[in-house]
């Protein structure tokens, strides 16, 4: 459960809205369950108390958001950004996406984030209620009695379970502590394919992103896919494609992408939060970022504002390129 | 009526197979399901429904509809298609056997999509009806009754056994096929279930979902809401939604350059995209919002003004569990004049 409730966000919300400190907030809106939040962008204070929410399935990382809201948007807007999406601002400023002046950013400290498919994994379909307590969530159904409980940390959406970071890397002001850097286990995946022979990880790979329709839900949910226009959304670049001419040739798309990202991902697992067919895909970014790790020492993209990223700075110490080729050979 | 027992149904699956290619939902070991081709071993899965819809199997992702090969100055046209080979879909569900209905009023209409009607035509449709309904399913808002689907035969799964009616001539000859492995029975049990099934269906909560305020001959009413701005406000614009819905149906022609000619294909196509309908003289829809209210106003206003007031949505939930956003028809609808959002 998530320590601050809602009442203290939007308490803050309503305090800078109604003293124009800011124009509008971008936040979360109850939906039509308990957990089918959606980010809305509130400019009324009577409209925030009726359907602001803050639980557990408020993943969505509003970073991304903050390049079209600030060129829309007159005045400051508040934004809630939860640790790692701290991450993707960093990072957005780093490239020069928005204006930092015109954000006003409220740190909330974050218990990790609840994915549903896990929810109903254990308390099964026909979900009508799901009340927030202490220790565990009390799901109600339409096939069962009395609420089945569903501990927090088998709700845990995957990126919540091998959680980076809970150090708040960008804000104007906190609802909570700064937070620390934690241990992760965020890599085993990683290694796990990287012991694999060619053979099996292109089976692997082949399995999963065979699966893919080419919604681009990937793409336009990542916040460092900002590109004013895609290169695949392009009539005039010859490589638009909404479809796939073969069973696996996504995999064309996604590993475009993921090398597109490298070095500027920060690892915030949006992509594969997003994916209607849940395929694992940031598997295929953190790949880049552990080796990036390791060929060039630990880099953390969007820790800072302004950092030079190890792909596009230039060191005498850089490995050379048939160093890398060696290490494909192995 | 037909009864086979669950123990006979790996039997029956077997025998249609023998004749025909056999699809029905299968576990994919990730507690989501899709369609597959049945072979020994491949269990029929008991989950509400595919994570994909069912339209698919007529309108697939992609298709190729006919090839150009250049010699010189010489152009040779091939005409690619095929005849299609007879097939069952067995265990659709009531929203997406509605579904066929709502693509064949496109794609049947003059001019006759040839393609789509050869499959059509080549397709026998089990249907299954639900016994447990989600929170996100709500096809009684459109008259589909989840209790006895349409399709060349309905189906219905018990604990013990499935129980199968012919509504086709269709139906009927591939009942024949399994005849043996079935018995007559009266409609005791299968009454049963879907009383069962109905009380559920009253507790859903979108079952009061309002459609009275949409339908054709309202575009001017919901075009310019102030609305479509803010529900849109956080729309990514990707086209998860377009492409989970069983009835979405736009489609984008491409000619693919194979080096001596051309193969021309077609795809699915979103109007969640930019470039979507784009024209010599440029994009009529420019911002998200225009987008977003094109999907909405084709479902509950364009489609039922050319179709005797159906509309283009079967309430099946695809996009209510997919969306990246959870923005969906439920809300558009709530929002511009169904019932209060309470």
């Amino acid at each position: 459960m998530q320590k601050i409730n809602r009442e203290v966000l939007l308490e803050k919300a309503v305090a800078l809205l109604e003293s124009n400190t800011v124009s509008c907030v971008l936040g979360w809106r109850a939906g039509e369950f308990d957990y089918d939040v959606t980010p809305f962008v509130f400019t009324d204070a009577a409209d925030l108390k009726a359907n602001f929410v803050w639980n557990d399935f408020c993943g969505a990382n509003f970073s991304k958001y903050l390049v079209a809201k600030t060129r829309k948007h007159e005045g400051k807007i508040l934004v809630f950004l939860k640790p790692c999406d701290t991450y993707s601002f960093n990072q957005l400023l780093t490239e020069h996406r928005f204006d930092r002046e015109r954000v006003y950013v409220v740190g909330v400290p974050c218990e990790g984030m609840a994915d549903i498919n896990r929810v109903k994994s254990i308390a099964g379909d026909g979900i009508s209620k799901i009340e927030f307590e202490a220790d565990a969530m009390a799901v109600s159904t339409l096939y069962e009695d009395a609420p089945i409980r569903v501990s927090y940390a088998d709700a845990l959406s995957e990126r919540c379970k091998n959680c980076k970071s809970k150090k708040h890397v960008a804000y104007d002001e906190l609802l909570g502590d700064a937070g620390d850097v934690i241990d992760s286990n965020r890599f085993d995946e990683v290694e796990a394919l990287e012991k694999m022979t060619p053979d099996e990880r292109f089976a692997f790979w082949q399995k999963e992103l065979s699966r893919c329709i080419r919604c681009n839900a990937c793409r336009d949910a990542c916040p460092a896919c900002t590109c004013e226009k895609c290169v695949f959304d392009n009539p005039a670049s010859s490589l638009e494609n909404k479809a796939p001419a073969n069973s696996f040739e996504e995999k064309m798309f996604h590993i475009i992408r993921a090398f597109h990202v490298a070095g500027r991902c920060t690892d915030c697992g949006e992509c594969s939060r997003v994916c209607p067919q849940n395929i694992p895909l940031h598997l295929l970014n953190r790949k880049f970022i552990k080796d990036i790790n390791e060929f060039y020492g630990e880099y953390q993209a969007g820790a800072e504002v302004g950092s030079r990223a190890p792909l596009i700075d230039y060191t005498l110490g850089d490995l050379e390129p048939g160093e890398v080729f060696d290490r494909g050979d192995r | 009526m037909l009864k086979c027992s669950l123990q006979n149904v790996n039997a029956a699956f077997a025998r249609i197979a023998e004749s025909m290619k056999l699809y029905l939902p299968v576990d994919r070991g990730d507690g989501k399901t899709r369609f597959d081709v049945w072979s020994e071993g491949k269990e029929w899965s008991t989950a509400l429904n595919t994570e994909r819809s069912a339209k698919d199997f007529f309108f697939p992702q992609t298709e190729n509809l006919m090839e150009f090969k250049t010699e010189g100055k010489k152009i040779e046209v091939i005409d690619i298609r095929e005849e299609n080979e007879v097939f069952v879909i067995f265990g659709v569900r009531a929203c997406d056997v509605r579904s066929f209905d709502i693509l064949d009023r496109v794609f049947l209409s003059d001019p006759v999509d040839s393609f789509y009607k050869n499959r059509r035509d080549h397709g026998i449709i089990v249907s299954v009806a639900c016994g447990k309904p989600a929170e996100t399913c709500f096809c009684s808002v459109f008259g589909i009754d989840a209790t006895s689907p349409a399709g060349d035969v309905t189906a219905w799964r018990t604990d013990d056994a499935v129980y199968f009616t012919a509504n086709t001539e269709k139906g009927s000859a591939l009942l024949a096929l399994i005849g043996d492995l079935c018995e007559e029975c009266g409609t005791e049990a299968v009454d049963a279930q879907r009383a069962k099934t109905q009380k559920i269906l009253e507790k859903l909560p979108l079952k009061d979902l309002d459609t009275k305020n949409f339908g054709g001959g309202k575009t001017k009413e919901f075009f310019n809401n102030p609305l479509w701005e803010s529900l849109s406000s956080t729309c990514l614009g990707c086209g998860t939604c377009t492409f989970v819905c069983p009835t979405c149906q736009c489609y984008d022609i491409k000619d693919f350059n194979t080096g001596n000619g051309v193969i021309r294909f077609r795809c699915w196509d979103s109007c969640m995209y930019s470039e979507f309908t784009k024209m010599a003289h440029g994009n009529n829809r420019l911002t998200q919002t225009e987008r977003f209210r094109q999907r909405f106003m084709h479902k509950l206003v364009y489609y039922p003004e050319n179709n005797e007031g159906i509309f283009g949505c079967v309430g099946c939930g695809r996009c209510l569990s997919k969306c990246p956003i959870s923005m969906n028809i439920v809300k558009v609808m709530k929002a511009m004049g169904g019932n209060e959002n309470d």
